[in-house]
């Protein structure tokens, strides 16, 4: 079956699939050496996260076929994480993450190249994840998701049909895992649920009362927080608890120790107190490996479509025995961040004021006394008062100016609207567009949050 | 599943067409919530809101409230809110900045108020939040103290607690601490 053709494959199982056709493979499958190049030359991923899932994603694309990686972390190593962060040795405690687990990476698997990334996600300009062919999480964070989640959702263009255009889609493939437990998901912006389609899916985090911390602590994990969120502050006043800091973290482990001994209870420790004040998950290296491996074949299989992919949320649980399971979540078609949102065309002659009564009338939004909030930026609010007199003046200006002279963009607006007789309050996108503004050549719309 | 390839070109040059313009910062899912939130505040008279940062920052906002009956009657108090991005997942982080003597905020301005911590539901909002506030000044309870010594006047002796409010309000010490003039 193997081309003949073919010139020699460090990848031989990966040709299995790369190079012949199948019954199982996606809609756009191209079978051959051309795929397997264009892999190599052409796609590029980036990596979101060096730690426990970051590790283990590096190794497993870079040994995929992908040649070409990147990888962001804000993180340095520490002790606590070579147990299972296998790319850090003794010596790399206190190296930035990402640049070590690149390196040795790149020491490991010849012919593929990882740019690190040694800051912030926010840090990042929005384009530089424009740049990326997919991108894969490997965070601990629900705030860390949500931003990437509205980044690559904001790449997304709808046509006037409400249609995702293609070339606009920023797939991503996000990891997650909690000790035995751990879920892989494919996310393609405009097809499947985003992040925020299934916010919900996330239980709120446990928080103690202030009270019971001040008068009735009766667990340890009360003594820390009390440290942390009450002495703290009465010793420190005005100073800002690190948890990055060891000194900080030291100081509250004590206090914790303290009021543990004046309450008799027992169990405070240093590794609770990082585990409480922190919010550490307990990891272990097996749940990562089969999480990450997971989310590096969705990788693949979402480039190549050398075969169908995830559809689109799988959960791992190996609590009792061992329970996997795949959920076809579905989408909010309504999504602020990922839906296509209400079309509107405008003369750049409307003013703020004629734009707000449109939406009166607008058969798909019947908005009421609505609000306008395009790019961070109010534009009008009807309450509360003190705001509402701030951008009063807005309100004879063009929407077209107040929009920076954009041919098209996105903005959001709040207000009411009557649904069965009775009034709710809704919170809409937008998708704006100026009629005879040169930049526009179809209908088409940048998307995004 | 998608042609990854064959758009690649085409992605770029979209990507250099771009409405241009300075980076924009990415709007995140909690600040539109926040937008509807703020944009529907509905307070009584005794409360105000200010935006110390602009009104284009509504993630950082603060609320000052002044009681009309009770123990507090007459006195000022200012309470900071701040919005994670993630609202409304996370209840927001509110402190009282007025040193005031009562049984559920202590010292530091920590506030024990259950919907700002084990009770928060995404459904709640900014709204509810500043009543729960206002009840506290109403309905001061020396069940969930947080300043212990005011929980105790209040639940022993009622009396002495109201001329201690009084004392603290109109400027002056209750014990070893020293209170501002917020009346």
């Amino acid at each position: 079956m193997v081309d003949t053709a073919t010139p020699p494959s460090r990848s031989r199982d990966l040709d299995k699939l790369l190079l012949r056709p199948g019954n199982l493979v996606g809609p756009t499958f191209e079978p051959g050496t051309e795929l397997r190049e264009d892999l190599k030359e052409y796609v590029k991923v980036l990596v979101v996260g060096a730690g426990g899932l970051g590790c283990e994603l590096l190794k497993d694309l870079a040994l995929s076929g992908f040649r070409n990686l990147e990888v962001i972390d804000m993180d340095r190593i520490e002790v606590s994480n070579l147990n299972r962060q296998f790319l850090f040795r003794l010596d790399d405690v206190g190296k930035a993450k990402a640049e070590v687990a690149a390196k040795r990476v790149m020491e490991r698997v010849s012919g593929v190249n990882i740019v690190p990334h040694f800051c912030r996600i926010e840090d990042k300009e929005i384009n530089f994840y424009n740049d990326f062919s997919i991108i894969v999480l490997g965070l601990d964070s629900i705030e860390a998701r949500s931003y990437i989640n509205a980044v690559a959702c904001g790449f997304l263009e709808y046509d006037s049909d409400d249609s995702p255009r293609e070339e606009s889609i920023k797939p991503m493939v996000d990891g997650g895992t909690e000790g035995f437990k751990g879920h892989a998901r494919v996310i393609v912006p405009g097809f499947t649920p985003c992040f925020e389609c299934t916010i919900w899916l996330f239980p709120p985090q446990v928080k103690f009362p202030l009270c019971t911390l001040a008068e009735t602590p009766r667990t340890a994990a009360h003594c820390i927080e009390y440290a942390h969120l009450i002495k703290w502050d009465e010793v420190h006043s005005g100073k800002t608890f690190d948890p990055d800091d060891p000194e900080h973290m030291k100081w509250v482990y004590e206090e914790a120790v303290k009021r543990a001994e004046l309450f008799g209870i027992p169990g405070v420790t240093y590794s609770l107190t990082q585990g409480v004040v922190k919010n550490i998950i307990p990891a272990i290296a097996s749940t990562n490996a089969v999480i990450s491996a997971a989310c590096a074949l969705e990788t693949l299989k979402i480039v190549s479509g050398c075969s169908k992919t995830l559809s689109n949320y799988l959960t791992y649980n190996g609590v009792e025995g061992l329970h996997t399971k795949v959920t076809e979540f579905v989408k909010d078609k309504d999504c602020l961040v990922c839906g296509p949102g209400v079309l509107i065309e405008l003369d750049i002659s409307v003013t703020l004021r004629k734009f707000i009564d449109l939406l009166e009338e607008h058969p798909k939004l019947l908005l009421s006394k609505a609000s306008v909030r395009h790019r961070g930026k109010n534009l009008y609010m009807q309450a509360p008062p003190v705001l509402e007199e701030m951008t009063r003046s807005n309100i004879s200006l063009t929407l077209y100016e107040l929009m920076d002279k954009v041919p098209k963009d996105i903005i959001h607006v709040t207000g009411s609207t009557r649904r069965d007789d009775k009034k709710t309050s809704c919170l809409r996108k937008l998708r704006v567009v100026f009629k005879g503004v040169e930049g526009v050549t179809d209908m088409d719309m940048a998307g995004g949050a | 599943m998608i042609r990854l390839f064959k758009v690649k070109e085409k992605q770029r040059e979209l990507a250099e067409n771009a409405n241009g313009g300075p980076p924009v910062k990415k709007q995140t899912a909690g600040e539109l919530r926040l937008h509807k939130d703020i944009s529907e505040l509905n307070l009584p008279k005794s409360c105000n809101i200010s935006f110390p940062n602009g009104k284009d920052d509504l993630m950082n906002f603060e609320v000052s409230i002044r009681p009309d009956e009770g123990y507090y009657l007459g006195g000022t108090f200012l309470f900071s809110f701040q919005v994670s991005p993630i609202y409304p997942h996370e209840a927001p982080k509110v402190k009282c900045k007025t040193k005031v003597y009562h049984p559920n905020i202590d010292l530091e301005g920590n506030v024990c108020l259950n919907i700002l911590r084990e009770d928060w539901k995404p459904v709640l909002n900014i709204n509810t939040i500043v009543y729960g506030l206002y009840h506290l000044f109403t309905e001061p309870n020396y069940e969930d103290p947080l300043n212990h010594d005011a929980a105790a006047v209040l639940r022993d002796n009622p009396k002495m607690f109201e001329s201690n409010v009084r004392r603290a309000m109109a400027g002056g010490y209750v014990g070893q601490s020293f209170f501002a003039r917020c009346l």
